[in-house]
Parts: C-alpha cells; sequence; structure tokens
C-alpha cells in the first residue's frame, strides 16, 4: 500500500522566499506576494522527489511533508 | 427547557452579585465529576466566543489529551460585544461555578481568567468574587490580563498568553489547555443544577437601534424581536451583521424572522458568532460601512503570516478603492480571487474569519459593490 503526504506550510515561519515554487511549480504557485499556494490533495508519487526537494531547501524549514490518509484534501 | 436565566436576580445596574446572594439564588455549587460532561453533550450548548463549537464535545476531547490549563476566555476583543464583560461585571460567582464546573469534568486543576485589559470593572467584580470563594476553590485561579487587540480573543492566543506571556496566535500551543468563553461557562452553572439548556443567549444589539446593548433573549427570539427589545429600529434597517466582524451580513428582509438559535442559524449558513446582531439603518452605505470593517481587521492582522498581513491590508485597499473613488471592474475581480486566496492560510482564523465576512458582503451586496459611486468613505458605525 502506496504512502500519501501532503505539504503542510508553517504560515508564521514562512517569509514568502518563493524557492518552493521554482522547485514544484506543479503543486505550488505564489500568491500576489509571493506566498506559496498549495494544490490541495496527496502529492502525486512521481512528484515525491520533488517535493522532499523543496521541503530539504526551504531557507527557513517552513515547510513539512504530513501523512494523509487517501483522498483526504488538504486545506492549506 | 429551564427555566433559569444567566441575568436572573438584582437588577443589573446594582452592580455584581455577591456570593451568599448568588447562593441563596442559585443553591451552592451542585457536586459534579467527570459525569457533567455527558450532561452538557446531551443539552446541546455551544460555545459563545464566536466559533460555536459543541461544548461538551470539547470537553471529551480535553480529558482524553489530559488538558492541564483551563482558560476562561474573557478577553471580548470584538469592537460592538458588550456581553462578556456585563456577565463578568454583574454574575461573576456564575462564571466561578462553571469554570469550577468544567476543570472538575475535565480534571484540570489550574483555571487561569483571561480578561481584556481595559475591563477594568469586569476584572474587579470578578477579583472580588475570588475573594469571596473558599480558599480551596481559590487556589485553583489566576487571572491573566488579555491586550487589547482582536487576536487576542484567538483560543491559541489566549493559550499562548497565559503559558508563556505572548498574545499571538501560534501553530503550537506549549501546554494542553482547554479554552471556553465566559457566556458558556456561565450557562454551564445553570446547566449543572437543572440538567437541561438554559435555552436563552446573550447578544450585543449594535448599530440603528434606539437601545445599543446587551439582551438576553430566548432562542426562539427572532432578530426582529431583538430589534424591539432594543427600542426599535431608529430608521428602517436595510441589513443586518449577524455574528460580528467576523460573521456575515443579511439583508433585513430575510434577517427579521431568522431567530437566535445557533443550531437554527448554522442550519442556514449563518452563525450566531459572539452574538453582535449589527443593525445597518437603510440611510447608511453598504460598500462604505465593509471597507471601514476591512481595514480595521486589516490593522488587526498580527502580522505573523504574510497571506493575512499582505492579503488583508490589499482587499482593504481594494474595498476603500471602491468605497472612495466608486466601482471598477478591476478591484472587484481582485477582491474576489484574493478573497478566495487568502482563506485557510494563516496560523490562526483571523484572515479566514476577514474574507468570509467580506465575501458575504459581495454576495448581499453584489449590486451596490458593482455600482457604487465615488464618495467619501463615511466611518463605520
Amino acid at each position: 500500500m502506496s504512502r500519501h503526504y501532503e505539504i503542510v506550510v508553517d504560515r508564521i515561519r514562512c517569509d514568502g522566499r518563493g524557492l518552493c515554487a521554482e522547485l514544484l511549480p506543479e503543486l505550488i504557485r505564489l500568491d500576489d506576494w509571493g506566498y506559496p499556494i498549495i494544490s490541495p490533495g496527496p502529492i502525486p508519487e512521481h512528484l515525491m522527489p520533488l517535493a522532499e526537494r523543496a521541503v530539504e531547501d526551504c531557507p527557513v524549514l517552513a515547510l513539512t511533508l504530513r501523512r494523509t490518509e487517501q483522498g483526504k484534501r488538504a486545506s492549506r | 427547557m429551564s427555566t433559569m436565566r444567566l441575568l436572573a436576580g438584582r437588577t443589573l445596574s446594582a452592580g455584581p452579585e455577591g456570593f451568599a446572594e448568588h447562593a441563596a439564588r442559585l443553591g451552592h455549587l451542585p457536586h459534579a465529576g467527570r459525569d457533567l460532561t455527558e450532561v452538557v453533550v446531551r443539552s446541546g450548548l455551544t460555545g459563545r466566543g464566536g466559533a460555536g463549537f459543541p461544548a461538551g464535545l470539547k470537553w471529551r476531547a480535553a480529558a482524553a489529551r489530559h488538558a492541564q490549563v483551563l482558560v476562561v476566555n474573557g478577553a471580548e476583543g470584538e469592537p460592538h460585544s458588550k456581553k462578556d464583560r456585563l456577565l463578568m461585571s454583574t454574575r461573576p460567582h456564575l462564571v466561578l461555578d462553571g469554570a469550577l464546573l468544567a476543570a472538575r469534568a475535565v480534571r484540570v486543576k489550574e483555571i487561569v481568567l483571561y480578561i481584556g485589559e481595559h475591563h477594568t470593572i469586569a476584572r474587579a467584580a470578578m477579583e472580588r468574587a475570588l475573594a469571596e470563594r473558599p480558599a480551596a476553590d481559590r487556589k485553583h485561579f489566576r487571572i491573566a490580563a488579555a491586550p487589547a487587540r482582536y487576536v487576542s480573543g484567538d483560543s491559541s492566543a489566549a493559550v499562548h498568553l497565559v503559558t508563556t506571556g505572548i498574545a499571538l496566535p501560534t501553530n503550537a500551543p506549549a501546554a494542553p489547555a482547554m479554552v471556553q468563553n465566559v457566556e458558556t461557562l456561565a450557562h454551564v452553572a445553570l446547566i449543572a443544577r437543572s440538567g437541561e439548556d438554559t435555552g436563552t443567549v446573550l447578544v450585543t444589539m449594535a448599530g440603528g437601534v434606539a437601545r445599543p446593548g446587551v439582551l438576553e433573549v430566548e432562542t426562539s427570539s427572532t432578530i426582529a424581536d431583538a430589534i424591539a427589545l432594543a427600542g426599535g429600529a431608529t430608521e428602517p434597517p436595510r441589513a443586518v451583521l449577524m455574528g460580528g466582524y467576523f460573521g456575515a451580513w443579511v439583508e433585513i428582509g430575510q434577517a427579521q424572522g431568522l431567530t437566535l438559535d445557533p443550531a437554527a442559524l448554522r442550519a442556514r449558513g449563518l452563525s450566531l458568532g459572539c452574538g453582535v446582531v449589527g443593525v445597518l439603518p437603510g440611510s447608511h452605505c453598504p460598500v462604505c460601512e465593509t471597507a471601514g470593517i476591512m481595514r480595521y481587521l486589516a490593522g488587526e492582522s498580527s502580522a505573523q503570516c504574510g497571506p493575512c498581513f499582505f492579503g488583508l491590508r490589499a482587499l482593504a485597499e481594494a474595498s476603500g478603492r471602491i468605497a472612495t473613488q466608486g466601482s471598477n471592474s478591476e478591484d472587484l475581480q481582485r477582491l474576489h480571487r484574493w478573497a478566495a486566496e487568502v482563506r485557510g492560510r494563516g496560523a490562526c482564523k483571523h484572515p479566514d474569519g476577514a474574507v468570509m465576512f467580506l465575501q458575504s458582503a459581495l454576495s448581499t451586496f453584489g449590486q451596490e459593490f458593482a455600482s457604487h459611486p465615488a464618495h467619501r468613505a463615511r466611518r463605520s458605525a
């Protein structure tokens, strides 16, 4: 059984550097002020390596991966 | 339904009810323990601070995660709301009874009375009431002052303050705590005695009524009844803002027949919220009123999360431009898009409450937003 993850942003830490959206434009876009908007839902399997990279490379460590039940929609 | 009311007893202008009078009227604190949780669940009592979460379910969850602190939320940062401080100022022992009962039910030893720093009369009444209590009760309590900010009443901010001294919303509260509004706890004091729901709510009537202020009304009362009890409308109203600044606008035609029943309102997609019923007089411009409230809410962001700080400021500016310079489609589109984007992207519910308020304005006053003439912004009522 495959594991499903979603990206969670610590909104207080997030500084709007925007690196995540460059690394993972398939799932992350920036709002008009440079803060990430994450596509809801679990991360597709083939994007997991990029998602892990985005989490590791965030300069303020504002991103984490959280296990999610399949089909459960992420709100953030 | 119980015949007990929160504000029964001496006239409110006579000041706080003392312990002897309270005990003579209602009897001593009932002996109740963990079993009270299920009584509260069955009563259907919901939180009166704004979110309206079922109180009994909150208690169950708090007991399960071994909450250590009960925060009695009397921050009342909502601009027009007066009911929490009226309750603390006049019936302080009801609040203390409810707090002690909740603490016993959830097995919490520490109770923090979290009172708005400017609510000096309420604080003095609570301090005096505490001093009248036996030492065995008193030892559980301490008092913390809530800074006079809108977000201070947010439950994560309340927990953060009482545990760390910082009244800002946070992602990770330091200690497991249960936060409950003062009115909710006052209802608990009556429910523990009667076994059933009080059947009343405290509302603060604001805006275009002859006698703005706090009323205790039956949940079967309509908004029209409440307006009449507040001395009637000063002029034919245009709409009602139900539930305060995190609430929703409702056209007067639809609003009048709504009952002030938390469950019935929820079924209509509305909320009693903190109980503020704001009456918008017919001569006031809803667009300018909305812009004024958005400006206030943007200023009350704690500036911790980008989407809230920048997003609410941009939304306030765009609605302000429509209010002062007249309607334009670019700003209207931005309002709709930004409101949808900002929602759910803060550490607390401040941005969500603000954009839901704006979205209710855009849907209720769609015509006015689309055809607003240029004129100077009025001060918000």
